[in-house]
């Protein structure tokens, strides 16, 4: 459980310090009056939909890193058998990258008012996120060609398992980018409103590459070989 | 769809709404039943709670007649015992308290304890509570499914909750138990996103953090401990459904069952105990924050007094909502994990109880030399100050190893739990309803109905629980639908059972007594006016009572001290409302 552990850590470290700015040592029954005497303390004035959908990240993190933990638990006995890495996920993490990539272009030429850019990166965003899943979908197949079934181990229910949640999560991500696409076709694009949302787009994707990477890495067993090459300079 | 706060992306709602900017809803079908007003969605999650808490309530009835007078009733098969108390375990728990303190309470107070005219996303919450009422329905369609709901104890443990032995665990009943608990997390999480974005973004002005009143602080940090901490269920329960479903072996390890080698093999059933209280000990928490942050507002008010240590309460509303992710391991030290562990979360679990100490002290700091109402709201939270020390005592026994060894899985510990995790929990729901229910309904619920429901139980439920820690020390396993004549099952321990389980009719019925009163006193009730409890929270100030759809007119209220302005010297009246400016200018003329 040290992954979750860590990872709730951050979490509890960034509520700390956004706490820690909220002037949680002030003595509120001496201090009536108007707010204007205590700047810093009212409510925020970030957009709700970023604040809510970071929350959202956090929560989405956590699901993450408990697969992790399960994982990682799991892989200390002595009868696991990770399946091989198909090369494929390299090109599929390629594309992904460009997928990222392709979305904060658009929210850059959002931010500018460009929204023929902005239609341009919607649309390589949510095909290439398509084309990452189809190749996701390709590594399965090319695993259970190659014998290694869902059921045959515990490592490869972990590899489908972990896979397949953050495809859904990737599945889930293309819903909100089809209405920003939608948006930015309509008839009249609100420069605001179009730019919150291609950024909200743009955060979420970036988290889930991170995450794929992370997850790249546990899967692929070099956070393991990492951990162990750590434990042995400090030993 | 038309937001009631206007626009997402404005940063804090203005002070002046024009009446065309609220959304309100013109047909019946959009004003009570597709409601995106958190009123409504409040009252439709707490009435949903309370109906499939009642289903709970009859399960553990017909438990303590099998517990009181065993081999009476033939109906009562030890599989359908086993039925009873998971179904009863995971309702009351999952279902009826974490559903009504957050779903419940929190979105009838938090806007309009904030001065927020809605929650942030209205469309989201919405939808939160039509997801929670498709997980009560796939949870009750188990009831008629095939071989019945699930048996497998409201922990749910690998590997037997999915083996042929246990009732349900082949058949439909624990797939619709897991399903369920995943619709469950994802309604949670919809609406636990608003809980959490209301109060960091659409306070009114003037409402710092530090003049929240404690409810909000305590459903709030309920709140992303929960959004937190149910993700660790979710990923049990899918991690089960896949093992269940797809043959896989992620909890289930090599198994010869009647003779025959399953399928399964190299699961870990100790990991899903991990992830299981990784949720479960959070979970604790959860129900607890939002009663102590009410049962603190409550004692305030019915006191006439400020709160004694305001900060003192926050910080330890926020610590221990930090700590509780660090004891889960409290409930496994008999599943054969590394005795480090427990000496290790033993120390954890000892160091928890100092924050919750100090808001013990702090409560009853606030009742000394106060000016003490015996109303209905205060006597209950006075029962849960007695009781939650006295389940919190057994807790600290059973947080020590060498304690917890004998005593696990005995009857101490089911009375621990249902007196600290139960009957605490449920007195300040009682409490809070008959607080809030004059500014719910406009009408004040029955005096004499609710002193009789009052000690019935809390006198009821004393008689109902002491004795169990008795029976539990005698050595009495829980889990047993019959011991028969075991030499630890002596002639009194036999009486005592048979004591609790008439106890225990008594006082379900006297929750009928309470629900009669709900419904005769909408309209037959004594009327209230908009505080009839002379309290400063800003949802005893809205223009109407009930509120409207907006909650606060046409203007929001500006806040300009803290929620505790009881009794001060030198002022009119004996409580200063939070939006009261005294002599720091007129309403609306804010700098």
């Amino acid at each position: 459980m040290t992954v979750i552990v860590v990872v709730l850590m951050v979490v509890f470290g960034i509520a700390g310090w956004w706490l820690s700015q909220q002037r949680l040592m002030s003595k509120p029954w001496l201090e009536a009056g108007s707010v204007a005497a205590f700047p810093g303390t009212e409510s925020g004035s970030m957009p709700m939909a970023k604040v809510g959908l970071g929350v959202f990240l956090a929560v989405v993190g956590c699901l993450f890193a408990l697969f992790t933990s399960a994982y990682s638990m799991r892989m200390e006995y002595a009868d696991w058998s990770a399946p091989p890495v198909p090369p494929l996920l390299w090109i599929n993490t390629g594309i992904l990258l460009l997928s990222s990539v392709a979305l904060h272009c658009a929210l850059i030429a959002a931010r500018n008012g460009q929204t023929e850019l902005v239609r341009l990166g919607l649309a390589t965003a949510g095909l290439t996120a398509i084309a990452f899943l189809i190749g996701q979908i390709v590594v399965w197949r090319e695993l259970e060609a190659n014998g290694h079934f869902l059921t045959a181990n515990p490592a490869n229910a972990f590899f489908y398992l972990i896979t397949g949640m953050h495809g859904l999560h990737i599945l889930g991500g293309l819903a909100g980018l089809a209405r920003t696409t939608s948006r930015a076709w309509g008839p009249d694009p609100a420069p605001a409103k179009l730019t919150l949302s291609v950024e909200l787009c743009a955060m979420y994707w970036h988290f889930l590459l991170i995450v794929w990477l992370a997850l790249f890495l546990v899967l692929a067993g070099w956070a393991e070989r990492f951990i162990g090459v750590c434990r042995q300079l400090l030993t | 769809m038309v937001d009631v706060t206007p626009g997402a992306i404005d940063g804090i709602p203005p002070a002046e709404v024009p009446e065309m900017d609220l959304y309100h809803p013109h047909s019946w079908w959009t004003k009570y039943v597709f409601s995106q007003d958190a009123k409504v969605i409040a009252i439709q999650y707490s009435g949903t709670a309370i109906a499939i808490g009642m289903v709970a309530l009859v399960l553990s009835w017909l438990m303590r007649l099998q517990l009181g007078f065993p081999g009476t009733f033939d109906f009562i098969t030890p599989e359908a015992y086993y039925q009873f108390i998971t179904m009863h375990g995971m309702i009351m728990v999952v279902y009826l308290l974490t559903a009504l303190f957050l779903g419940g309470f929190g979105n009838y107070l938090i806007p309009l304890m904030v001065g927020a005219r809605d929650m942030v996303f209205p469309y989201a919450n919405m939808l939160s509570y039509w997801i929670y009422l498709l997980a009560v329905l796939v949870l009750v369609a188990s009831f008629f499914a095939p071989g019945g709901p699930t048996g497998a104890g409201w922990t749910l443990y690998p590997p037997q909750a999915i083996m042929s032995g246990t009732p349900g665990g082949q058949q439909s009943g624990i797939i619709l138990m897991l399903v369920s608990l995943i619709l469950f997390v994802i309604g949670f999480t919809m609406g636990g996103l608003n809980y959490v974005v209301t109060v960091l973004q659409a306070r009114t002005r003037g409402m710092t953090l530090m003049r929240l009143p404690l409810t909000v602080w305590g459903i709030f940090t309920a709140t992303v401990m929960a959004l937190l901490a149910f993700p660790a269920l979710l990923v049990a329960c899918i991690m089960m459904l896949f093992d269940r479903l797809l043959g896989t072996s992620f909890f289930m390890p090599a198994v010869v069952e009647l003779g025959q080698q399953l399928q399964t093999n190299g699961g870990s059933p100790i990991l899903f105990q991990h992830l299981f209280w990784f949720f479960g000990h959070p979970e604790v928490y959860i129900v607890a924050l939002p009663a102590f942050g009410i049962v603190s507002d409550l004692i305030s008010t019915h006191a006439r007094k400020n709160i004694f240590g305001y900060r003192m309460m926050v910080w330890a509303i926020v610590g221990i909502g930090a700590l509780s992710f660090i004891v889960w391991a409290h409930h496994m030290y008999v599943s054969g994990m590394d005795p480090y562990f427990g000496f290790f979360f033993a120390t954890t679990t000892l160091i928890i109880a100092v924050p919750t100490a100090i808001k013990v002290y702090n409560w009853v700091l606030t009742l000394w030399r106060g000016d003490i109402h015996l109303t209905i709201p205060m006597l209950f939270a006075l029962a849960f100050i007695v009781t939650f020390v006295n389940g919190g005592l057994t807790g600290l026994f059973l947080g020590n190893v060498v304690v917890d060894v004998p005593l696990s899985d005995t009857m101490f510990v089911v009375a621990h739990f249902h007196m600290v995790m139960g009957v605490a929990p449920i007195t300040v729901i009682f409490g809070a309803i008959y607080h809030w229910y004059p500014k719910i309904t406009g009408r004040m619920l029955n005096q004499a109905l609710g002193q009789f429901h009052f000690w019935m139980t809390f006198v009821g439920a004393y008689l109902i629980f002491f004795p169990m820690h008795y029976v539990g020390l005698m050595g009495v396993p829980r889990r047993y639908s019959e011991l028969g004549d075991m030499a630890l099952m002596t002639e009194s321990a036999h009486q005592l059972n048979a004591f609790i389980s008439i106890m225990a009719f008594i006082v379900g019925f006297a929750q009928l007594v309470f629900l009669f009163n709900l419904i005769w006193s909408i309209r037959h009730g004594k009327e209230a006016g908009p505080n009839p409890w002379r309290a400063t929270t800003l949802e005893w100030q809205t223009e109407h009572t009930p509120p409207q759809h907006g909650n606060f007119g046409k203007q929001l209220p500006i806040v300009y001290r803290w929620a505790y302005d009881y009794s001060v010297p030198g002022a009119k009246e004996d409580f200063i409302a939070q939006n009261d400016p005294g002599e720091y200018g007129s309403p609306g003329g804010h700098a």
